[in-house]
């Protein structure tokens, strides 16, 4: 080639072009699959909520979402209501299940915004739920879940997932034998909201204190824990208001 | 191999033992760590690392004649993130349950640094058929301490294999729990994995002593 490969004008040239090029390439596949990926978020949010439910499609020891094709109809059938909570108040939102949560945690530092915080009423085998979506950080980045309780705040079933925790250690979290350690635990000492804490060192391991408000701790994954517990006791605090009026 | 010339043959199957990136070449070591507590992420691991270096070779080795020297690393770097980049979007679109296995291996990918060794060491200096065996003859060297360190890890230290727990419950103390065994809790860290690959490191030197450097 006759161009001079070192030359100063050829390197910014080079690297202009690369940079276009390739951010080009990046954001036209973006756009391009944009909807598809909201598509793809909203069932899985879907898929999530009716998992915290009990409605999959687990066997022994999997992790099973009711399938893509029918999850559209299992959620309406199964959730009833969706409600946007404030205080002790409830107002009806057909669509509260596409509320960005995070954005509104963002958006809630600003103290003169109200901030909506979505619940899900399911009813499955004549048990009414109440869904709770919570989000905070692990490790390395998010995560988030959904916890579903009956009417008395005990936890029925629970689904955790993350985005980048360690492979094989934190991200464990969203795993059977942690995800149904939850099943049965209370969060509410009498009267006092206590949360639950995903604990090292608890002496039961088959978790069968179910008012300790403790699971077992994932080995190797302290940090992912300690942030499930702080996210758990942040995002279920908001919503105790309105749950306790249920309990009446 | 028929389809091989005997020196491209070498290309994969050199790095499996006596240049394999990882006990010799010292590439990769980091996510050898991360990733190896059990033995499913170190499948997925290999098989993305594969795929990426493969590709990323190919790439790199097409335009290596018009890459200035001067910001050949940057160039690579966005090669290897692009790819990793359009795969994962193209995932989420289309395959939506594998990109969520996925996910927390992208970052992993781009910052491997077999990629970016093997990028540097050969594809800039060989055609890209040749790049193209040596990313898959290294990812397959790397893939194979990560799936022999996930095997012992998961093992020794959760009791289980993909998941299935081969040695019994150690909560209800059946299988080898029953007579007293224990797993080892200390496997599941990164520490042990470092161990784990000296171990490696120390078997095959002592097996193969001309790899053993003097100085």
């Amino acid at each position: 080639m006759a161009k001079n490969l070192e030359s100063n004008t050829y390197t910014v040239l080079f690297a202009s072009g690369m940079v276009i090029i390739v951010g080009a390439l990046l954001a036209f596949v973006a756009s391009s699959l944009q909807e598809k990926i909201t598509e793809n978020k909203r069932i899985e949010k879907q898929q999530n909520i009716l998992y915290a439910l009990g409605v999959n499609e687990n066997d022994e020891t999997s992790v099973e979402f009711v399938s893509k094709d029918i999850v559209g109809a299992e959620f309406s059938k199964y959730i009833t209501k969706q409600l946007v909570i404030s205080g002790t108040e409830a107002v009806e939102d057909p669509n509260a299940y596409l509320i960005d949560i995070k954005k509104e945690a963002t958006e809630a530092k600003n103290p003169n915004y109200k901030r909506k915080l979505p619940l899900f009423v399911g009813e499955k085998d004549g048990v009414t739920l109440y869904i709770v979506p919570v989000r905070g950080k692990g490790l390395w980045d998010a995560i988030w879940g959904y916890i579903a309780l009956d009417d008395q705040l005990v936890v029925q079933g629970v689904y955790f997932d993350h985005q980048g925790e360690t492979p094989g250690l934190g991200s464990n979290i969203k795993e059977r034998f942690f995800m149904d350690d939850f099943k049965g635990e209370h969060i509410l000492d009498g009267d006092t909201f206590k949360g639950i804490n995903a604990a090292k060192g608890n002496a039961d391991p088959k978790n069968l204190d179910k008012m300790d408000f403790e699971v077992d701790a994932i080995a190797g994954a302290t940090i992912t824990g300690t942030g499930l517990s702080a996210m758990l006791k942040k995002d279920l605090a908001m919503y105790i208001p309105y749950l306790k009026t249920l309990k009446q | 191999m028929g389809l091989l010339s005997k020196k491209d043959a070498k290309l994969i199957t050199d790095p499996l033992a006596d240049n394999n990136p990882i006990t010799i070449q010292v590439l990769g070591i980091c996510s050898a760590l991360a990733v190896t507590a059990e033995l499913k992420p170190s499948i997925v691991m290999a098989i993305s690392v594969m795929f990426v270096l493969a590709m990323g070779s190919t790439v790199i080795s097409l335009i290596r004649n018009i890459i200035p020297s001067k910001i050949r690393i940057i160039v690579q770097l966005v090669i290897a993130a692009a790819l990793v980049i359009i795969v994962d979007q193209i995932l989420k679109a289309f395959a939506y349950e594998l990109s969520k296995q996925l996910s927390v291996f992208v970052g992993l990918i781009i910052t491997n640094c077999i990629i970016m060794g093997r990028f540097e060491a050969f594809a800039l200096a060989n055609g890209p058929w040749k790049s193209f065996l040596d990313g898959i003859g290294n990812s397959a060297g790397y893939g194979i301490i990560l799936i022999i360190v996930g095997f012992f890890r998961e093992l020794l230290g959760s009791g289980s294999l993909l998941g299935y727990k081969v040695l019994g419950d150690a909560i209800e103390k059946t299988g080898v729990y029953a007579y007293g065994y224990e797993n080892n809790g200390f496997m599941l860290l990164a520490p042990m994995a470092l161990i784990t690959i000296g171990i490696i490191i120390w078997v095959q030197r002592s097996r193969n002593t001309s790899l053993i450097e003097h100085n």
